[in-house]
C-alpha cells in the first residue's frame, strides 16, 4: 500500500506539487493523466526520490518518509529501492548488454551474488520477451526492446510498486504494443503500478483507477470507464476533448 | 646542385654522415630510457591525479573545490619549465633535494593532472543526467554510480582529447633536459657541444620525436575507429 499526504514540490518559486494526496492499493494500476505541465512526472520522480519533495509524507508498505524535515541519504537510497522507475527516455547504460543493465543494481546495490543475479536477469529478460537479446547492446536494439530492458532492470531490484513516466510516447507507433503488452503481463501478475500515460487503450484494459492531474492538484480520480465516458470536473472534459 | 652549395666540400658531407650515424645510438637510447620512459610513467601519475581532480572539481564539497581550482589554475597559470625549475633548483634551497628524473616526473605529473582534469571533468558533465538518475533509481549511491556508470562513459569520451595530452607531453619531456635528465633532448645537447654540428645533430633529434608522435598518432586513430565502432 501506498500513501502519499499533502505532497509539495517547489522549484525556486515556482510550487509545482500543490498538496497531492493519494492512496494506492497493493497489486492496483493507476493511471495518471494530464497536460504538459501539470507536475506527473514530478510526482513520480518524488516517489522515486530523484526529486526531494518540499514537504509532506510519503509511504510504500509501512516504510515512510517525511518531508517536514531533511531527510537522510541512507534512507533514501532505502526507500528508493521500494520502487522501480522506467523512464520516457529508457535511460538503459550504453556501456553494458542488456544482461549487464539488468544485473547491475543486484549485484552493486543487493550485493547479490553474480551467478545467482545472472540467472534472475536472463529470467526476466525472457519474461519480457528479449531472451535472444542478451548480449546485446542497447545501441543496437530498437526503442521498444530498450524499454524492455527499462523494465527488467527496474524488475530486477524486486520493488514493492513499479512506476512507469510515459514509456511509451518516445517509441514509434508499431513499436508501443510491445512494451504495452509487457505492462499488462505485469499488472495480471499483481503488481502494483503507477503509470503516466495517454495510451486510453492500456488505461481502460488494465487501470484500476485513473487519475487526472492538473496544474499540480489531482482534480478528478475514478474508474476507468467512468471517467473517460463521463467525467465530472470541467476541466477533465476539456482534456479528454482535447485528446481524440 | 642545392646539396653542394651547403656541402661544397665532400669531406665535411661523410664528417656529417659519419656524426649522423654515430649520434643516432646515444639520442635513441635517450629516447627509450628516458624520453619514453618519462612520457608514460608521468601520463600515469598525471591521469590518477587528473581524475582525483575532477572528482574534486565536482564534488558537493566546497573546499575539494576550492582545493582542485586553485591547482589547477596555478599549474595553468605558471610556465611548465619554470615549475621545474623550482622542484629541482628551488626545492634544495629549503632541504628538499630530489634528483633530476624524479624532479621531471612530479613537475610534468603535476601538468598532465591539471590539464587533463578538465578534461575528464568536461567528460562526466557530458553525460546524459538520465544516466544518474537510472543509477539511483536502481538504489546506487553517489560513488557506486560514478564509477559504475559514469566514468566508464566518461573515460571513452576522453580518449581522443586525452590522446592529444600524451602527444604533447612526448615532445613536452624535452624541456626535462633542462633540468639535467639525460633524455633524447639532452644527448643531443651534449653531442652537439663536442662536434658543434647543432643543426644536424638537433634536426636528427627533431626527426625521432616526429617519428614517435607519428606512431603514437596512428595507434590513436586506431583507437578512435575502435570505440567508434562500439558506439554505434
Ligand atoms: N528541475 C526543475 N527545475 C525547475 N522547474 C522544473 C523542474 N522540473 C520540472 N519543472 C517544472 O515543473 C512543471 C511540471 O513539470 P512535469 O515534468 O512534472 O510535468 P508533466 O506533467 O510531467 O508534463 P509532461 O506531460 O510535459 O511530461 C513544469 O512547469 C516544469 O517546467
Ligand atoms: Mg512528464
Amino acid at each position: 500500500m501506498i500513501s502519499i499526504k499533502n505532497l509539495h514540490k517547489r522549484f525556486d518559486k515556482l510550487e509545482v506539487l500543490k498538496g497531492i494526496n493519494l492512496e494506492v492499493e497493493k497489486g492496483k494500476v493507476v493511471v495518471v493523466i494530464g497536460p504538459s505541465g501539470s507536475g506527473k512526472t514530478t510526482m513520480l520522480r518524488c516517489l522515486n526520490v530523484l526529486e526531494t519533495p518540499s514537504e509532506g509524507n510519503i509511504s510504500i508498505e509501512g516504510q515512510s518518509l517525511d518531508f517536514s524535515h531533511t531527510v537522510p541519504k541512507k534512507s533514501i537510497a532505502a526507500f528508493r529501492r521500494l520502487t522501480g522507475m522506467v523512464f520516457q527516455g529508457y535511460n538503459l547504460f550504453p556501456h553494458k548488454t542488456a544482461l549487464e543493465n539488468v544485473m547491475e543494481g543486484p549485484i552493486i546495490v543487493k550485493k547479490e551474488d553474480k551467478r545467482l543475479a545472472e540467472e534472475k536477469a536472463r529470467a526476466l529478460l525472457n519474461k519480457v520477451g528479449l531472451s535472444d537479446k542478451v548480449d546485446t547492446y542497447p545501441a543496437h536494439l530498437s526503442g521498444g526492446q530498450q524499454q524492455r530492458v527499462g523494465i527488467a532492470r527496474a524488475l530486477a531490484m524486486e520493488p514493492e510498486v513499479m512506476l512507469f513516466d510515459e514509456p511509451t510516447s518516445a517509441l514509434d507507433p508499431e513499436l508501443v504494443g510491445e512494451v504495452l503488452k509487457v505492462m499488462k503481463d505485469l499488472a495480471n501478475e499483481g503488481m502494483t503500478m503507477i503509470v503516466v500515460t495517454h495510451e486510453m487503450r492500456f488505461a481502460k484494459e488494465a487501470a484500476d483507477e485513473v487519475i487526472f492531474m492538473d496544474q499540480g492538484v489531482i482534480v478528478e480520480r475514478g474508474k476507468p470507464d467512468s471517467i473517460f465516458t463521463n467525467p465530472k470536473e470541467e476541466r477533465t472534459k476539456r482534456f479528454l476533448n482535447m485528446l481524440q | 646542385m642545392f646539396l653542394n652549395s651547403i656541402f661544397p666540400d665532400p669531406e665535411h658531407a661523410a664528417r656529417l654522415m659519419d656524426i649522423a650515424k654515430t649520434s643516432l645510438m646515444p639520442l635513441l637510447k635517450g629516447a627509450i630510457f628516458y624520453s619514453i620512459p618519462l612520457t608514460i610513467i608521468t601520463f600515469i601519475c598525471g591521469l590518477f591525479l587528473a581524475i582525483l581532480t575532477a572528482l574534486a572539481r565536482i564534488s558537493h564539497v566546497k573546499a575539494l573545490q576550492v582545493i582542485a581550482r586553485i591547482y589547477i589554475s596555478a599549474v595553468r597559470g605558471t610556465p611548465l619549465l619554470v615549475q621545474l625549475f623550482i622542484i629541482f633548483y628551488g626545492l634544495p634551497n629549503i632541504g628538499v633535494t630530489i634528483d633530476p628524473y624524479t624532479s621531471a616526473i612530479i613537475g610534468f605529473s603535476l601538468n598532465v593532472g591539471a590539464y587533463a582534469s578538465e578534461i575528464i571533468r568536461a567528460a562526466i558533465l557530458s553525460i546524459p543526467k538520465g544516466q544518474w538518475e537510472a543509477g539511483y533509481s536502481v538504489g546506487m549511491s553517489y560513488s557506486q554510480v560514478m564509477r559504475r556508470i559514469i566514468l566508464p562513459q566518461a573515460a571513452k569520451v576522453s580518449i581522443p582529447p586525452l590522446s592529444n595530452t600524451f602527444i604533447s607531453l612526448v615532445k613536452d619531456t624535452s624541456l626535462a633536459s633542462l633540468v639535467l635528465v639525460t633524455e633524447m633532448f639532452r644527448r643531443a645537447q651534449e653531442i652537439a657541444s663536442t662536434n658543434y654540428e647543432f643543426l644536424l645533430v638537433y634536426s636528427e633529434a627533431a626527426l625521432l620525436y616526429w617519428v614517435i608522435c607519428f606512431f603514437l598518432s596512428i595507434i590513436q586513430q586506431a583507437l578512435e575507429k575502435r570505440l567508434d565502432r562500439y558506439a554505434s
